[in-house]
């Protein structure tokens, strides 16, 4: 029974990693397309090649915008930061759309001028990539972390003790009963 | 002079705490409970002496007294006389303070319970709890003082201290800084102390858990005598996490409710530690189970309570909350490290005598989705802490510094939320002890029926995006499965009492106020699910310069720039306030006035979204800039949020079961007892 237990516990966890691995690996995936990333946000359309003459729109801009994160503030997307400054950078990237740049290109632009902070996401190449694969490390440590668990909790570490009454219509033993109870024995003691 | 007193009253209230810690220790060492009691008492007295403290504080606001730094920086005179008492939590300093105030008070009324039958607890309890207060007094006298005044030297340069240096002169400014204008918002007025209260109050059970631990008492009575404390903890905690988002939703103007902002994050994680923590002790409870686990949790909550305060005190990490950097964040670290080190320490010296009581036999019972559930909670705790630390470690070893924006978070707790969905839908018709795929399958399949003609309807609807499809379903299948085990409760109750149906409802939830809180509980998750879902999956938005007259479309709305005025108000700011026409499908919905404020005293703009709300959607319009010659042309961003408010109804299902489990249930002994009471006593033979 505990091996058959064993083995659906095993199971359970695989395909639990599995769908980890997939998600982990669309991760890295959709960091590198840009069409992955549209799927999830059906908000905006792609960005489209664009005539050196016309004039990128606002939600043009702020489809890259938003894949961008404020220099000087931390913490706050180019698209919605209020700054003057970053006013401006989304005049930048105005400039650089309507030059015919990507939004990849320009995302890359952005990091080499103001460092990868100013990316969403950390980029997965040279050193962050070793710190990046931390986090799988960990998430496997602690996947394996919860199989030990499991395992552990289901092969059970018995202790003789008298089993808990247990609840009558959905009413579990009143806190003031089982201290009167408790206040009873003592005195016959 | 009241400056003075303030400061001289939180010496004596951190003297005073250092006196009980001692006195605890002394008295538990010695067998003299005399000594313990002078410490309860220490511990009572704290409690008036911090409130004087704080209240000097208040004072001090509310009187614009410039010359002290705190007043200077958090006030100014337009400010209403509210905005002047609770700008105590506006600032790093006064903040401290508050969070002393709030640690003392429910430390002492802790206190004020019986002791008699758990005596030995009370030592360990008043050191821990003393230890928490000490630690942030200090935090307040020697490092943030909220008391120290701005002085003039004779060269004209100014400095702060608490006493007057030598040839120097108290600077009076006839004008404060003024607070924040973010912080200025109804939702940011009760936040910070609703979060406040949560963190102080896990320090509760922390506390016992630590006494526990001591004391050798390896049964669940810590656990018991903690219920309603940790329910409690968590309600203020999910409370003040729901208002930060309402806060930022409303004047962020990014059109969305959680950025996973850092200090949003050093806010949740505690919750997620906190909710694992709140299930797992049932199994405790119940079937005897988990005991080195619930310790482990409690263990972990407390340390991100303090560690949450350390990542939002320090500056550590910049955010769109934090406070300016100070010198506290080693003072902080090392408190963590002393108070997690001593509980992980504690806690393996104990770990043989908490052997679980029983076992757990079947994958399919309760407690085996109990424990699933806490890993599931843990795995995101996990990817919030990384994705938090993330930068920091990059730092440290490649220099550059990184960020962790939403990408990252949705996509690896999105599946895990899911998973957490599914397991609502499925833990209430398990079985303690024992389920098999019989009895569940009995139990689940009328539910689950109910749930693909939802699942239907969605795929009706058109929606092909397979996480809104899924989470549609899954939320369907937790609020029918739900409903469900509340309607089998109530229609048995009613066949077995005779009772009508509304009374059975009442009576039912009366006895056993856990449960039927906890399901209550799970509807308002059901309903936050929806419109996460709608807001994450299904949120449009446009941007445009528009001219009087022309109109911006979005989703069959159309929303028409009417006009813009400039103008001055009585409490110091420029206002920018556009109305604009919303309409739809042609037909007049309502008016919005976007605005943008402009503080002249901080220099701080602030923007205000005109907002149209329904059960189906909001439009969201944020006046973006304008042409301040003729006023002639606008910018306007609009944002369409489909099912958002259900969020916010959710919230409010969820903290009205929050109450319902935390009130303590109707005891069926006693009105047993007071039914025989009334017996004739010739009957009584």
């Amino acid at each position: 029974m505990r091996m058959r237990l064993f083995l659906f516990t095993l199971t359970l966890i695989g395909g639990v990693l599995l769908g980890l691995v997939i998600s982990s690996s669309s991760l890295v995936k959709a960091a590198n397309q840009v069409d992955a990333q549209l799927a999830l946000e059906p908000t905006f359309t792609p960005v489209p090649t664009l005539s050196k003459a016309s004039t990128p729109s606002d939600d043009q801009v702020n489809s890259v915008a938003k894949q961008l994160y404020c220099p000087v503030c931390e913490n706050i997307p180019l698209d919605v930061c209020p700054t003057q400054a970053c006013a401006q950078w989304r005049d930048l990237i105005r400039q650089k759309l309507a030059a015919g740049w990507s939004a990849d290109q320009i995302k890359t632009y952005f990091a080499a001028q103001y460092g990868d902070r100013v990316l969403a996401e950390p980029p997965r190449q040279g050193p962050n990539q070793v710190v990046n694969s931390m986090f799988y490390v960990l998430i496997g440590l602690s996947i394996l972390g919860g199989v030990i668990v499991l395992v552990r909790v289901l092969s059970g570490e018995r202790k003789s003790v008298p089993v808990r009454p247990p609840e009558v219509n959905g009413v579990p033993p009143s806190e003031t009963y089982v201290s009167r109870i408790e206040e009873d024995l003592r005195r016959l003691k | 002079m009241v400056a003075e007193f303030g400061y001289g009253v939180l010496l004596i209230t951190f003297v005073l705490a250092l006196y009980g810690i001692g006195a605890s220790f002394f008295g538990v060492v010695r067998r003299k409970n005399g000594w313990v009691d002078s410490a309860r008492l220490a511990m009572l007295l704290t409690w008036p002496l911090v409130t004087l403290s704080a209240l000097s504080i208040i004072f001090l606001l509310v009187t614009n007294h410039y010359e002290v730094n705190f007043v200077y920086q958090v006030t100014s005179n337009s400010m209403p006389f509210y905005l002047k008492v609770t700008a105590l939590w506006g600032g790093q300093a006064g903040s401290l303070v508050f969070w002393s105030w709030l640690m003392s008070s429910f430390a002492s009324a802790v206190m004020l319970r019986k002791w008699e039958r758990d005596r030995e607890f009370l030592p360990w309890v008043i050191v821990v709890a003393l230890t928490t207060l000490a630690f942030f007094l200090a935090l307040a006298l020697f490092f943030e003082n909220p008391f120290i005044r701005i002085w003039q030297g004779p060269t004209g340069n100014q400095m702060t201290a608490m006493f007057q240096p030598a040839g120097t002169l108290p600077v009076i400014s006839p004008d404060g800084h003024g607070l924040n204008p973010l912080l200025r918002h109804p939702g940011m007025i009760i936040h910070p102390p609703m979060l406040y209260l949560g963190f102080v109050s896990f320090v509760i059970p922390f506390a016992f858990a630590i006494a526990a631990l001591v004391t050798g008492r390896t049964d669940d009575r810590w656990i018991r005598l903690t219920r309603r404390w940790t329910i409690v903890a968590w309600v203020f905690l999910s409370v003040g996490l729901v208002l930060g988002m309402r806060w930022a939703y409303d004047v962020l103007g990014w059109g969305g409710y959680w950025g996973w902002d850092p200090v949003e994050i050093a806010a949740l994680m505690p919750w997620l530690t906190g909710t694992a923590f709140l299930h797992s002790v049932m199994i405790q409870e119940k079937r005897g189970l988990f005991k080195r686990w619930n310790l482990i949790l409690i263990i972990l909550t407390y340390a991100l309570v303090i560690y949450g305060t350390f990542l939002t005190r320090s500056g550590v990490l910049s955010s769109v909350h934090a406070f300016a950097q100070s010198s506290i964040g080693p003072a902080f670290f090392g408190f963590i490290g002393f108070t997690f080190v001593s509980s992980v320490a504690l806690l393996l010296y104990r770990w043989n005598d908490l052997r679980s009581d029983g076992e757990m036999v079947s994958l399919l019972s309760r407690e085996s989705f109990f424990l699933l559930n806490n890993l599931l909670f843990l795995a995101i705790f996990i990817v919030c802490f990384w994705g938090v630390n993330f930068p920091l470690i990059s730092e440290l070893i490649t220099g550059q510094k990184v960020t962790v924006g939403p990408p990252f978070y949705t996509r690896a707790t999105g599946p895990l939320f899911g998973g957490l969905l599914l397991l609502m839908g499925i833990a209430p018709l398990s079985a303690w002890g024992r389920s098999t795929l019989k009895t569940l399958g009995k139990a689940i399949w009328k539910p689950a029926l109910a749930s693909l003609v939802i699942l239907v309807a969605v795929l009706a609807a058109g929606i092909r995006l397979w996480p809104a499809i899924l989470g549609f379903w899954l939320a369907s299948l937790v609020g029918f499965v739900t409903l469900y085990e509340y309607a089998r409760a109530v229609w048995a109750r009613h066949r077995a009492m005779d009772e009508a149906l509304p009374v059975a409802f009442w009576n039912l939830a009366g006895r056993n106020r856990r449960r039927y809180g906890g399901y209550i509980i799970h509807l308002g998750v059901v309903l936050m699910a929806l419109g996460v879902i709608g807001i994450n999956l299904f949120q449009t938005e446009t941007q445009g310069t528009v001219k009087q007259g022309q109109a911006l479309q979005l989703d069959g709305y159309s929303i028409k720039y009417v006009s813009l005025a400039q103008f001055d108000t009585a409490d110091g700011k420029n206002v920018a306030r556009a109305v604009l026409d919303v309409s739809k499908n042609g037909q007049f919905l309502t008016e919005l006035y976007p605005r943008r404020d402009y503080y002249y005293e901080s220099q701080q703009p602030m923007t205000i979204p005109g907002l149209r709300s329904t059960l189906e959607d909001d439009i969201y319009v944020i006046l973006v800039d304008w042409q301040p010659i003729s006023a002639n042309g606008a910018t306007f961003k609009v944002y369409h949020n489909p099912l958002v408010n259900w969020m916010w109804i959710g919230a409010l299902t969820f903290i009205l079961g929050s109450f319902v489990a935390a009130w303590p249930d109707r005891d069926p002994a006693v009105e047993k007892v007071n039914e025989s009471a009334i017996v004739p006593a010739s009957s009584q033979a």
